[in-house]
C-alpha cells in the first residue's frame, strides 16, 4: 500500500521529499538516540468505567523529535495522547493507573498542578477550535491566563507565535478581525500558534489535519517539520502516509495495546510484529 | 374528481393552508388587539367638537351642550319600558352619549339622549371647554373676568384673550407652588421625620444626653423656621393665584364663578384649526405620560405609574439576573449530573408554572411580614409601631417578581451554557487555564446572549404581572415616587403605582366609569408600549453581544 501511494504523496508534498530530509545528515535537529527521553510512559492502564481502554502501555518520547501514534479507530491512541496533558481528567468516569514522567517527574503526582502541566504540554485538537475572539486575542489568550500584562511583550509573543505557525504573512493586516473568519486550514494553524505562544515543551497534535483539505494538510505537515526544531511533538494520525512523512518514531496501537514502537523508518520497512505489518500493508484497519 | 381530491390531499397543500391560516389568524388577533386599544386609547385626547342640541318641548331642559362620545341603536321596546315616548312602528331609536361635564351643576357628567327629543343641532363658536382640577370639565360660555373681587370692564370678545393671559400667569404661580410644596417643604418634612427618629432611637438606647437632645432641638427649630418662611411664601402665592375668577354661564343660563386657580386648561374646540387641534392633542399626550393623576385617577397623567413599573422591573432585573445566572452556572458546570440535579431542574421548571398570585401570598408572608418585620425590629425600631420595611413596598415587589421570574433566567442560561461546544472549553483548558478561568474568559462571554434572552423573557413577564403586586407593594395612589431628591434618594420601602394595577383600578374601581373608560385603553396601550420598549432595549443589547461572540448562539 505504501508503495502504491507514493505518486499520490509526491503530488501532495509538491516535491518536498520528506524521506530525504529525514536522513541523518540532513537532519541536524534530530536528537541522538541515547539522549534522555522527554516523556516516559510506564505501566499505564486506563479504564472508562469498567471498560479497559489502555493496557499496560510502556513507551518513551524523544526530545525535539516527532513521535506518531497510529492504529485503527478506537485503538486508544487519542486516549493515550490525552493522558500526556491530563485532558482525560475532565471526564468523570476515567481511572488511570501507572506513571507518565515528564523530564523525570510523574505528571499524575498529586503535587503537580494540572494547569501548570498543560502550560508545559500544549495540545491541538482534531477540529480547529478558535475562540470567538480576534486573531490577536486567540494567540494572546494563554499569555493573559499566565498573567502577562505588558502590551509590548504580548505583541511580540503573538507575532512570534504567528510566524512560528506560518500564519503571520496571511493575517498580519487583520489580527484584530474575528478568528472565525479564517479558513479551516488557517484556523488550525492559528490554534497551533495559540499553543506555541506560551512556549510549551511538548506539543500534542490530535489528528491535526484530518478535517482539512490536501493543501492545508500539506501546510500543517510542513509546519510540523519546522516546529520540530523547538518542540517535542507527539502526533496522533490515522493516516499512515502522514505518519511516515512527518515522524521520527512511530507507535502502532491496537485494541488498547501498544503492539510495536520504534523508529519510523524501521517500523514501516521492517516491522517486527505481524500485526503491524498487516496494518501498514492495509490488511486491516 | 375523487382522485384529484386524493392527489390534492397527498400533495400536502391542505397542511400548508392550515399552517398559513394559523399564522394569519395569530397576526389578525395581535393587530386587532393593538388596533382596538390604540383607536380607543389615542382618540380620547383629540379635542372633539362641542354640540348644542335644542330639545323639543316637554323635556327637563331646553338646551343641552356636550361632546358626543358614543352612540348606539336602542330598541324601542326598551325605551318604552323606561317611559320614553316612541312613535308606533319604529323599532330602533338612535341614542347619543353626551359628555356634558359641569358635574358641580348637573351632578353627573355623562347623559344619554335619544334623537327623538332633538329639535335642532348647532355648533356655537363661542363655546369654551375648561379643564378643572376638580369636578371634571366645564362646558359653557365665558362672560367676564373678576380681578380681586372687581369685574373688569371688557367687551365679551376680549374675555378669551384676557383668560389666556391670566391662565398663563396662573400656571407660573402653580409651578412655583408645586416646587415649594413638593421639594422644599417635602424635604423639610423628611428631615424633621429623620430627626424625630434619631431622637427616638437615642431614647431607646438610653443614650439621649442633654447635649444631643439640645442639638436635635436646635436643628428642629431651625427647620421649623425655614418651614415658616416657606409657608408664608406659599400663602402669598396661593393668594396671588386666587386673584382671578372667570365668570361663565352654562347652556341652561346658570351663572357660575370659576376661580382661575382651579383651571388647568381652556380651549374653544369649535374654533380650533387642525393645527391647533394637533398641538392640543400632543399637549394632552405629554400631560398623560408626564403628570400625576387627578380626580381619583380619571384625569391627568399616569407618570407615577410609568415610573413605578419601569423602576420595579429594573430593580427586579438587578436581583434576578445575577442570581439566576449563578444558579444556572452551578447546575450546569459544577454540580454532578445525576438524579439530584435532574430533580432540581424539574422543580425549577415547574416553579415557572406556579400561579403568580401564589408568589404574592408568599411575598406577603415571607418578605413583608417575616423579613420586613425582622428588619424593622433590628434597624428601624425607632419608627415602630409604624412599619418601615414591614409593609408592602418597592423592594418586596421587586424581590417577589424576581422569584417569580428566576426559573426563566435559569433555564435560558443553562441552555446557553449547554450549547457551548466541548471543543472550545477543551481548547482553553489545554492552554493551562483552570476551569474557573475558562468559565470567566470563554464560556460566560459566549453565553451572555442566552442570559439576555432569559432576562428579556423575565422582564416581559414581570412588567405585565399585577396579581402578586397587589399584595406586596402596589397602591392606587402613591404620595411620592420611590426616587426623589431626599437622601438616600432611593426609597425602596415606599409603595408605588403600577400601570397594570392602574388599568384595573381605573377600569373597575373608578367612581366615574364613562370618564375612565378611554383612560383604560390609553393606559393599556402605554403598558404595551413600555413592555415593548424594555424588550427592544434588551434585544438590542443581546444582538450586539451576539455579534461580538458570533460563535455562541443565544
Amino acid at each position: 500500500m505504501v508503495e502504491q501511494d507514493e505518486p499520490n504523496q509526491e503530488s501532495l508534498t509538491h516535491g518536498v521529499d520528506f524521506d530525504a530530509l529525514r536522513d541523518g545528515s540532513e537532519q541536524p535537529d534530530t536528537v541522538a538516540d541515547d539522549s534522555p527521553p522527554c516523556l516516559e510512559v510506564e505501566g499505564l492502564n486506563l479504564h472508562y468505567d469498567e471498560k479497559q481502554a489502555l493496557n499496560d502501555i510502556n513507551l518513551y518520547v524523544k526530545e525535539k523529535a516527532v513521535t506518531a501514534f497510529i492504529g485503527p479507530s478506537g485503538c486508544g491512541k487519542s486516549t493515550l495522547l490525552r493522558c500526556f496533558n491530563r485532558m482525560n481528567d475532565v471526564l468523570d468516569n476515567v481511572t488511570i493507573a501507572g506513571q507518565i514522567r515528564l523530564h523525570g517527574q510523574n505528571i499524575y503526582d498529586p503535587a503537580v498542578s494540572v494547569a501548570s502541566l498543560r502550560r508545559r504540554v500544549g495540545m491541538v485538537f482534531q477540529k480547529p477550535n478558535p475562540f470567538p475572539k480576534s486573531i490577536y486575542e486567540n494567540v494572546a489568550y494563554g499569555l493573559r491566563i499566565q498573567g502577562v500584562k505588558s502590551r509590548r511583550q504580548i505583541d511580540k509573543s503573538v507575532e512570534k507565535a504567528l510566524r512560528g505557525a506560518a500564519l503571520w504573512e496571511e493575517v498580519k493586516d487583520r489580527v484584530q478581525d474575528s478568528a472565525l473568519g479564517l479558513s479551516g486550514g488557517q484556523q488550525q494553524r492559528l490554534v497551533i500558534a495559540r499553543a506555541i505562544a506560551i512556549e510549551p515543551q511538548v506539543l500534542l497534535l490530535d489528528e491535526p489535519a484530518s478535517a482539512l483539505d490536501p493543501i492545508s494538510t500539506l501546510k500543517i505537515e510542513e509546519l510540523i517539520y519546522e516546529l520540530k526544531r523547538d518542540y517535542t511533538i507527539v502526533i496522533v494520525t490515522h493516516n499512515m502516509q502522514q505518519a511516515a512523512r512527518v515522524s521520527d518514531y512511530t507507535a502502532f496501537m491496537y485494541m488498547g495495546d501498544l503492539i510495536e514502537f520504534g523508529e519510523t523508518k524501521q517500523l514501516f520497512t521492517t516491522p517486527t510484529e505481524k500485526q503491524t505489518e498487516d496494518y501498514i500493508t492495509g490488511r486491516y484497519g | 374528481m375523487n382522485s384529484r381530491f386524493q392527489h390534492w390531499l397527498g400533495s400536502g397543500d391542505p397542511w400548508i393552508w392550515i399552517n398559513a391560516g394559523a399564522v394569519s389568524f395569530s397576526l389578525i388577533m395581535v393587530f386587532g388587539l393593538l388596533g382596538l386599544i390604540g383607536a380607543h386609547g389615542l382618540g380620547h385626547f383629540w379635542p372633539s367638537e362641542v354640540v348644542q342640541f335644542k330639545l323639543v318641548e316637554g323635556q327637563d331642559e331646553a338646551f343641552i351642550l356636550g361632546e358626543v362620545v358614543d352612540q348606539e341603536l336602542a330598541s324601542a321596546a326598551r325605551l318604552r319600558s323606561l317611559g320614553t315616548k316612541v312613535p308606533q312602528g319604529q323599532e330602533f331609536v338612535q341614542r347619543l352619549l353626551l359628555k356634558i361635564g359641569n358635574r358641580d351643576v348637573f351632578g353627573l357628567d355623562f347623559k344619554w339622549i335619544n334623537e327623538l327629543v332633538i329639535e335642532q343641532t348647532a355648533r356655537p363658536e363661542s363655546v369654551i371647554v375648561l379643564e378643572r382640577e376638580e369636578w371634571g370639565n366645564f362646558y359653557g360660555f365665558a362672560t367676564g373676568i373678576i380681578e380681586a373681587e372687581k369685574q373688569l370692564s371688557i367687551a365679551p370678545e376680549q374675555v378669551w384673550t384676557e383668560l389666556s393671559v391670566r391662565l398663563e400667569r396662573r400656571h407660573e404661580l402653580q409651578s412655583q407652588i408645586k416646587k415649594i410644596e413638593k421639594s422644599e417643604i417635602g424635604g423639610i418634612n423628611f428631615q424633621l421625620e429623620r430627626l424625630r427618629l434619631r431622637k427616638r432611637s437615642l431614647e431607646l438606647k438610653n443614650a439621649l444626653t442633654a447635649n444631643a437632645g439640645a442639638e436635635i432641638e436646635a436643628r428642629e427649630q431651625q427647620l421649623q423656621a425655614e418651614y415658616e418662611t416657606l409657608n408664608a411664601e406659599l400663602s402669598r402665592l396661593y393668594q396671588e393665584q386666587a386673584r382671578d375668577v372667570l365668570l361663565a354661564k352654562t347652556v341652561g343660563g346658570d351663572e357660575v364663578r370659576l376661580p382661575l386657580a382651579q383651571l388647568v386648561r381652556a380651549y374653544r374646540p369649535n374654533q380650533m384649526s387642525v393645527g391647533e387641534k394637533i398641538a392640543y392633542y400632543l399637549a394632552k399626550l405629554i400631560e398623560f405620560v408626564s403628570t400625576e393623576p387627578r380626580e381619583a385617577n380619571t384625569e391627568g397623567g399616569v407618570f407615577p405609574a410609568i415610573f413605578g413599573t419601569v423602576m420595579m422591573v429594573l430593580i427586579m432585573s438587578l436581583f434576578v439576573a445575577p442570581f439566576g445566572v449563578v444558579a444556572a452556572i452551578y447546575l450546569r458546570e459544577y454540580a454532578r449530573q445525576g438524579p439530584v440535579t435532574r430533580t432540581i431542574r424539574i422543580a425549577v421548571n415547574n416553579l415557572a408554572g406556579v400561579p403568580s398570585v401564589v408568589y404574592g401570598v408568599f411575598g406577603l408572608g415571607f418578605f413583608v411580614y417575616f423579613l420586613g418585620g425582622s428588619i424593622d425590629r433590628l434597624f428601624y425600631a425607632a419608627a415602630l409601631p409604624a412599619p418601615t420595611f414591614g409593609t408592602p413596598g418597592m423592594l418586596w415587589s421587586s424581590l417577589t417578581l424576581a422569584i417569580l421570574t428566576v426559573p426563566v433566567v435559569i433555564v435560558a442560561t443553562e441552555e446557553g451554557l449547554a450549547r457551548i461546544p466541548r471543543a472550545i472549553r477543551d481548547g482553553s483548558l489545554a492552554l493551562g487555564a483552570t476551569k474557573a478561568e475558562t468559565l470567566w474568559r470563554i464560556v460566560l462571554p459566549m453565553a451572555t446572549p442566552a442570559m439576555m434572552t432569559g432576562l428579556i423573557l423575565a422582564v416581559a413577564r414581570a412588567a405585565g404581572e399585577v396579581a402578586p403586586l397587589m399584595m406586596v407593594g402596589v397602591v392606587k395612589l402613591a404620595p411620592s415616587l420611590p426616587l426623589d431628591g431626599n437622601a438616600p434618594f432611593l426609597h425602596l420601602d415606599r409603595k408605588f403605582m403600577h400601570l397594570g394595577f392602574h388599568i384595573y383600578d381605573v377600569g373597575f374601581q373608578s367612581p366615574n366609569v364613562e370618564a375612565a373608560r378611554p383612560l383604560v385603553y390609553a393606559t393599556a396601550l402605554l403598558l404595551i408600549v413600555i413592555i415593548v420598549a424594555l424588550n427592544l432595549a434588551a434585544i438590542m443589547i443581546r444582538n450586539r453581544l451576539r455579534e461580538k461572540y458570533s460563535g455562541g448562539e443565544g
